[in-house]
């Protein structure tokens, strides 16, 4: 028995179905024969998977998300960096430099310094939550200039829009060069600092306002867009 | 009672029961330093709570007290079952609750906002907690005592309760003053039916956040 609608908002303590025919997903835990709602999100159903978009919470890394960091330390043989949420990142030398790094002579500031913003790929993620990053990949590079704003990283997929439709929309219309980590952390550049700040509301307006309906028309609306 | 107050904090609210007024903004979870702090199995709550200094009717000396000090750790205790705190090893979450005007009952108002900011956060949780004092005045027993009748000329005793919303199991129980074993029975009846009322008080202000009734 499911007891939620899909997209339905739900809060934690929740009771979203009952019955051991249910499989509790993520940000549902099971209590007895009820599924439990732990966090602020909408109601997800997808077969007999009972989860949990949320809507607010910190970012929590995935092997293979390509995110956005800044540089916070230098270590002997590799980075700290930090890329939101609870856990800093860990790149080393050899997922970041292709030639040889004699780590006795160089300084690594030289490739990568302090307060540097990156894009880089997680790896890996342990149990206890150490985090990998490399750089070795298409379109991962240090970022130079530009602006870096966060938001909830659960609000990511609905910034790309389907199929990227949304990020497009809003790269075209301000004429600005975007790139969105699935950290929440997103870089913007423009060769004016106005196309800059419009793509910059457009994309709080989407963070606010990610859990309505018609957000397409509504950001287009925005950006100028006489059409609609 | 309202989320989402403090914009620079991760998740926040303010809950006002009669002219007891208080802010709970929460800050993580966040890498815990120093690290000989950190839990490797799970992530650590620290609470705070702070009375300002114009709370009260004669000017309260600023920063923390005895007491003070002790009602944080009753209110991390009363909220730490809850939260599902194993998702973040190592990581610390910061509760900071501001009381702006006391008339007694400001632990249970901090419980209850403390809670209801944690939510707003995201931290993952099996419930809300809410939480309101009962006592015994003149011989009668009163849910949610203000200033005045715990000043009572012929004395009062004061039970602050938190409880899990659902399952109605009760984090923190104290007692102040002197109770016979049937009058506690009784408040302990009459201060479920309270705390439950604030919990539905406390779900419909985190729905209303997203525009639901």
């Amino acid at each position: 028995m499911i007891y939620v609608k899909p997209k339905q908002i739900v809060i934690p303590g929740e009771v979203l179905g009952e019955g051991m025919d249910i499989i509790p997903g993520e940000g549902t835990i099971r209590e007895g024969r009820k599924i439990i709602a732990t966090v602020v999100g909408l109601a997800d159903i997808s077969g007999r998977v009972l989860k949990i978009i949320p809507l607010e919470g910190p970012y929590n890394p995935k092997p293979g998300h390509v995110v956005i960091g800044e540089v916070v330390d230098i270590g002997f043989s590799g980075w700290i960096v930090n890329i939101g949420g609870p856990y800093m990142a860990n790149l080393p030398v050899g997922e970041a430099v292709k030639e040889y790094v004699d780590l006795l002579k160089t300084d690594l500031s030289r490739y990568y310094d302090l307060g540097d913003k990156i894009v880089a790929k997680v790896i890996s993620v342990t149990r206890s939550k150490n985090v990998q990053l490399s750089m070795k990949g298409p379109g991962l590079r240090k970022l130079e200039g530009g602006h870096i704003i966060k938001i909830t990283s659960y609000k990511v997929p609905r910034v790309i829009g389907k199929g990227g439709s949304m990020i497009k929309l809003i790269k075209e219309m301000t004429n600005t060069a975007i790139i969105v980590g699935q950290n929440g952390w997103i870089w913007i550049k423009g060769s004016r600092r106005k196309d800059e700040l419009k793509a910059i509301r457009a994309i709080y307006t989407i963070e606010k306002e990610s859990h309505t309906s018609g957000l397409t028309d509504k950001i287009k609306r925005m950006l100028g867009d006489k059409s609609v | 009672m309202k989320v989402d107050v403090v914009p620079s904090a991760d998740g926040s609210a303010v809950v006002e029961i009669g002219n007891t007024k208080v802010i709970a903004s929460v800050f993580g979870p966040k890498p815990l330093h120093p690290k000989h702090l950190q839990n490797p199995e799970k992530g650590i709550l620290r609470c705070y709570y702070d009375m300002m200094s114009f709370s009260v009717p004669e000017r309260k000396r600023p920063g923390p007290t005895r007491r003070s000090i002790e009602i944080s750790m009753v209110m991390k205790n009363a909220l730490a079952s809850t939260l599902l705190l194993e998702e973040f090893p190592k990581a610390v979450v910061d509760v900071f609750v501001e009381v702006y005007e006391a008339n007694a009952g400001t632990r249970c108002a901090s419980i209850t906002a403390a809670s209801l900011a944690l939510a707003d956060a995201g931290v993952p949780m099996r419930d809300l907690v809410s939480a309101v004092a009962v006592g015994k005045v003149g011989g009668m027993i009163v849910l949610d005592l203000t200033k005045e009748e715990e000043d009572h000329p012929e004395g009062a005793t004061d039970i602050p309760i938190a409880m899990v919303g659902r399952s109605g199991k009760i984090t923190a129980l104290q007692l102040d003053g002197a109770i016979t074993k049937e009058e506690l029975k009784k408040a302990l009846e009459l201060g479920k039916k309270g705390c439950s009322i604030l919990y539905e008080m406390q779900r419909k202000a985190l729905k209303a956040k997203y525009g639901v009734r």
